[in-house]
């Protein structure tokens, strides 16, 4: 049994840079490197790409990240572990081996699968039960002709939140890339602790602490200065070159956090309990698939410079659900801009958002008129100031793209038809796809693995 | 003073749900803040964004304070209409607080 393990974060979410994780591929002395690409709807967005190509669904970036990764992951032995699998592993386990075959290298991928909840298990309306107080979604999946998901179905996806079980199979059966659908972002990185510390999957004590460190890891930039970072009062130097992290992992499942030298950005107190903090909604009980984690009684120290040192945290048994993200089509949403400036910009702004609200509020329900620059990011809040320029943001729900599209069409016509000195028209019209959750019984839903080797 | 001045946030999204962080930058900063930044007070600054109830969660561990916020996202992160979806910026709206 290894006495430590280095697992490096080098993406936290689809759009995320390329480069920090050959940095980390390069110079982190890795042994697991992972990528986390998921957010909510992206999974949805790749089935919605799926529905048209069968033999697409799977990250978009993937291509660009493993041509530049894989050399580096070979040659230092580093094993990969990454959910751009999306809407489709199996697809993207192929396009690796392609790459690989082009590149001559050897290696063997494990493709999880097992999510999708509606095609691989053929789950219908009685499986599901409620998750929090969502009516909506309930109604949503009763009127949807399971078990087909198409072009023409208003709901688009339905992946569970798998846990470690899957990668853990995938990782005794010495695959080197491990690519897979929606699985519990904490998870990616669980499994290499237990797999090497040879943890036992019901010791939640040790799941939980293993949690936390996946958790402060999962967002990989956000604990090294990104989303952090404030000239003012949080200073953070050479941003543009911003490193990402790694955690020593230690068997009694403590570990320290840190990141490659000379990369830029910084690992502190401050960005650690950020990051322990983010998207907590209960930190007595941080519900994952593979155990309901403590966050309460964790420790964080600062050991050196850019060197975070974790301990304690704990958990409880696993829940007996697990977690279903439904992607649905909402609406169309449609949305128009202008700017006003100088002397009386914000009386203008708002006569030309009045000017649209009265023209089209008999048409839809929902209208959102913004001063960007005034009352878009606090709305309906008393903290506002006075600025020199102010920007009309027009925004509404529409069933159809051709509605939708009137709100640019009549920002545009404000230019002759409204306030003086209106100018910078912007329009945008695009399908919005909400997501809801529910919840489904663990028995009925289990990872699917499938092996690919190049050469 | 602002809640700017002696303490810095994050703010995070699950659904209609906001998160929003109060991390003091001097730990012994902690109790008054537990003292002064309480769930009223909250609820009572943030009066137009966050519509639902607020649960306020001590962290002594981490010397921290969390406050989770039901009904903060006009809908929630995927249908809202508002031009910060997530509420990634209400941290700063915490942090404009006057205690």
């Amino acid at each position: 049994m290894k006495q430590k393990i280095r697992i490096g974060c080098g993406a936290g979410f689809s759009g995320d840079r390329i480069e920090p994780a050959i940095v980390l591929a390069e110079k982190g002395e890795l042994d697991y490197l992972v990528l986390e690409c998921l957010a909510e709807r992206t999974i949805a967005l790749a089935n919605k790409r799926k529905i048209q190509d069968p033999t697409k669904g799977y990250d978009p970036l993937l291509e660009r990240r493993i041509e530049t990764l894989l050399p580096h992951l070979v040659k230092n032995n580093i094993r990969l572990i990454t959910n751009m699998g999306a809407a489709n592993p199996i697809e993207g386990a192929k396009k690796i081996i392609e790459i690989a075959q082009k590149q001559g290298l050897k290696v063997k991928i494990a493709a999880v699968s097992g999510d999708d909840v509606i095609s691989d298990f053929r789950l219908g309306n009685d499986d599901f039960v409620k998750f929090g107080n969502e009516d909506f979604t309930l109604e949503l999946i009763e009127k949807h002709q399971f078990p087909v998901t198409n072009n023409k179905s208003t709901i688009i996806s339905a992946n569970a939140y798998l846990g470690i079980e899957g990668i853990l199979e995938a990782l005794e059966a010495d695959a080197q890339i491990i690519i897979t659908g929606r699985v519990a972002d904490p998870s990616l990185f669980l499994a290499p602790m237990i797999h090497e510390f040879g943890w036992k999957t019901d010791d939640y004590d040790l799941l939980g602490k293993g949690t936390v460190i996946g958790h402060l890891m999962e967002c990989a930039g956000q604990i090294t200065g990104g989303y952090f970072a404030d000239p003012i009062k949080k200073p953070i130097e050479n941003m543009e070159n911003l490193g990402h992290p790694f955690a020593d992992v230690f068997p009694e499942g403590s570990a320290v956090i840190s990141k490659v030298e000379e990369t830029g950005g910084i690992i502190n107190l401050q960005t650690a309990k950020e990051q322990l903090l983010y998207e907590v909604i209960n930190p007595n009980e941080y519900y994952t698939p593979d155990v309901i984690a403590d966050f309460t009684s964790v420790k964080l120290e600062e050991i050196g410079k850019n060197q975070i040192k974790v301990t304690g945290g704990g958990g409880k048994t696993k829940p007996e659900t697990y977690k279903v993200s439904v992607g649905y089509k909402a609406f169309w949403q449609g949305e128009g801009e202008i700017s006003y400036a100088g002397s009386s910009a914000l009386e203008r702004a708002k006569l030309a958002g009045e000017t649209i609200e009265k023209r089209l509020k008999s048409q839809f329900e929902e209208i959102q008129v913004d001063y960007i620059g005034q009352n878009s990011i606090f709305p309906n809040s008393e903290l506002q100031y006075q600025n020199s320029e102010v920007r009309l943001r027009v925004a509404t729900k529409a069933q159809t793209q051709a509605e939708a599209t009137l709100i640019g069409e009549e920002v545009e016509a404000l230019y002759t038809n409204g306030p003086a000195g209106g100018g910078g028209v912007r329009k945008y019209v695009n399908e919005v796809i909400g997501i809801v959750s529910v919840l489904v019984d663990r028995d009925k839903v289990k990872p699917i693995v499938a092996y690919f080797e190049s050469l | 003073m602002k809640l700017y001045d002696i303490a810095h946030s994050r703010a995070g999204d699950k659904g209609n749900i906001s998160t929003l962080s109060l991390i003091p930058y001097d730990e012994n900063d902690y109790e008054m803040l537990c003292q002064k930044v309480t769930v009223e007070n909250v609820k009572k600054h943030m009066k137009g964004i966050v519509s639902g109830e607020i649960v306020r969660y001590e962290m002594p561990n981490i010397s921290s304070l969390l406050f989770v916020c039901q009904d903060a996202l006009a809908g929630g992160v995927t249908t809202s209409l508002r031009i910060d979806t997530h509420g990634k910026a209400l941290s700063y709206a915490l942090l404009e607080m006057e205690i």
